[in-house]
């Protein structure tokens, strides 16, 4: 044995090291979570920046969200926002979509944790909302590139099993946005320790949503007072305020198609 | 031209940091949907449907811009009902002249840039921000432009940090000017300035603003043979967009229809248009 050789390792257990290694890069963060409502999907994270986000728009219908290492979720956020438009141009808006798109992440998520010195210390959620809540799509996606296909409610980061655990038995189809922000915030600030509920508010929280009754840009961000009337046990509102549906977000579209982009939208009661 | 990423993964340009330009990543990665890296061979025209003429104003709390319907190829009426005015954003609008296709393949561009920019930065381009980017999208263009294939828009906004409409002329060299009070582009231009500087009153409001700009482009199809009319028979009326503090809209044909209207029934028996006495 000359000092040149390497040692042997079996490849069980070099992945054993980077899954380990990823996973208590992710566990070190603060969650965040994905969940649907009637109205379509939420996205709520703690995060104290107001410029450093967690949660971003991908593309018409679709959104992301993130925990781990920052720089590299955002570099696969911005390598999706260019997947995105760049299949957009070169096809139709229509063609976009989150299980394309969570393919391409979960292809380089994979080879990444196989081929390089190491894995991205990351896991991320696709969301695409649909017409209706049947068909809105939630794709959960960790470091080592395995990919699955969610319903309902997603947490990831630091205490996620706990939290998924304690809310998917409060979690149901059909929630008002109100109802499914404060669901989601109790789960943040339980303590799984035993200890008593943090508080959180507006100002710790990222909130966005994929509001399904507007028709083009479905992406919206949810903070100040709208944020804290929607947290409020005792403030009536209990959703985004809905959208006059000439705006010039769906205006701006294919130049060829700009005035006849009248989708069918659900019914915002 | 294929945007499907190799082996399934994303290529290294996509993960790459740096540029917030959709353009440049697809000038690097794509270069072939860039509509000015494609070259004519050399010596060749060819004879494309051009759009004509569109016009644009401020009015009190923002801009209009109007454009006909009509896209000509030689003699021929290439199509009767195109539309010339695009948003290209939540505060912004443009209007194009010059070899349709190109300049539609152009503000697709130019929407996609601006959305993409929102999207990676998280904040809105700066209305100049915006101009220069079209700006340097046009000269990029200037190959073509040579080979009688040239785009000439007009760009207008709602600028926030000065609360007002602004308006903003290219040259077929990518030479960016900012336009005061009214612009026109197009083969019927010349005859829309003239109309608008007779029409144009500083403070007007955006109804205002709708009848001068739908007057100019009749001006500008009374004595321009590629301009369109208003179509009364098919009910085709101008594209009209509006771009105040609240965004950019469009005006609905049903509020368009009466100003045609309204200028038909004063231009009975008065075609130019004069206005009589104190009326103005």
């Amino acid at each position: 044995m000359t000092a040149g050789m390497p040692f042997y390792v079996s490849p069980e257990q070099l992945m054993k090291d980077r899954a380990d290694f990823a996973r208590k890069g992710i566990a070190r963060g603060r969650s965040v979570l994905v969940l649907g409502y009637d109205h379509g999907i939420a996205f709520v994270a703690e995060n104290p920046s107001r410029s450093l986000h967690k949660i971003g728009e991908i593309y018409d219908r679709i959104a992301f969200a993130a925990v781990g290492k920052y720089n590299e979720f955002e570099n696969l956020r911005v390598a999706g926002v260019r997947y995105a438009d760049l299949r957009g141009y070169s096809y139709d808006r229509s063609d976009v979509t989150a299980r394309g798109l969570a393919n391409a992440y979960a292809q380089t998520l994979g080879t990444v944790f196989t081929q390089e010195s190491k894995p991205y210390e990351v896991e991320i959620v696709v969301a695409e909302v649909g017409r209706d809540a049947e068909s809105d799509q939630i794709y959960r996606l960790t470091y080592d590139g395995s990919v699955a296909d969610e319903h309902g409610l997603v947490a990831m980061g630091g205490a996620s099993d706990q939290i998924e655990e304690r809310l998917t038995e409060q979690w149901q189809p059909g929630l008002t946005l109100a109802e499914a922000l404060r669901l989601a915030v109790d789960g943040l600030a339980h303590d799984p320790a035993g200890g008593p509920d943090r508080e959180l508010g507006p100002d710790q929280l990222e909130v966005a949503v994929l509001d399904r009754t507007r028709t083009r840009r479905t992406f919206r961000r949810i903070n100040g007072d709208l944020l804290g009337q929607l947290l409020s046990d005792d403030d009536p509102t209990d959703d985004v305020p809905p959208v006059d549906h000439d705006t010039p977000r769906q205006a701006a579209s294919n130049p060829q198609t700009q005035r006849h982009g009248d989708e069918p939208t659900p019914d915002a009661d | 031209m294929t945007p499907v990423p190799d082996g399934g993964r994303l290529p290294a340009a996509y993960l790459r940091t740096g540029s917030s330009s959709f353009t440049d990543f697809v000038a690097e990665h794509e270069p072939s949907l860039i509509p000015s890296r494609r070259g004519l061979p050399p010596g060749a025209t060819i004879d494309a449907p051009h759009g004509t003429t569109i016009v644009t104003l401020t009015f009190d709390g923002g801009v209009l811009m109007a454009g006909d319907r009509r896209a000509t190829m030689g003699n021929i009426i290439a199509n009767r009902d195109m539309e010339k005015v695009f948003a290209t954003d939540e505060f912004s609008v443009v209007g194009i002249a010059g070899t349709a296709g190109l300049a539609i393949e152009l503000v697709r561009l130019f929407q996609v840039e601006l959305e993409h920019y929102e999207k990676i930065e998280g904040t809105l381009m700066s209305l100049e921000g915006k101009a220069n980017r079209l700006a340097s999208m046009i000269r990029g263009n200037l190959g073509m432009a040579m080979q009688g294939l040239s785009v000439v828009p007009v760009f207008a906004g709602y600028d926030h940090q000065s609360s007002l409409g602004r308006i903003f002329s290219y040259d077929v060299t990518g030479g960016c000017y900012e336009e005061h009070d009214h612009h026109s582009v197009g083969s019927g231009s010349l005859f829309a300035r003239g109309a608008m500087k007779k029409l144009y009153r500083p403070g007007m409001g955006p109804d205002e603003a709708l009848r001068v700009a739908v007057e100019a482009l009749w001006d500008a199809a009374d004595d321009d043979s590629a301009t369109g009319g208003p179509d009364v028979g098919r009910r085709i009326w101008p594209t009209v967009a509006l771009v105040t503090a609240e965004g950019a809209r469009f005006v609905a044909d049903d509020a368009v229809a009466p100003v045609v209207d309204a200028i038909i029934e004063h231009r009975r028996g008065n075609a130019g248009g004069r206005r009589d006495g104190s009326a103005s």
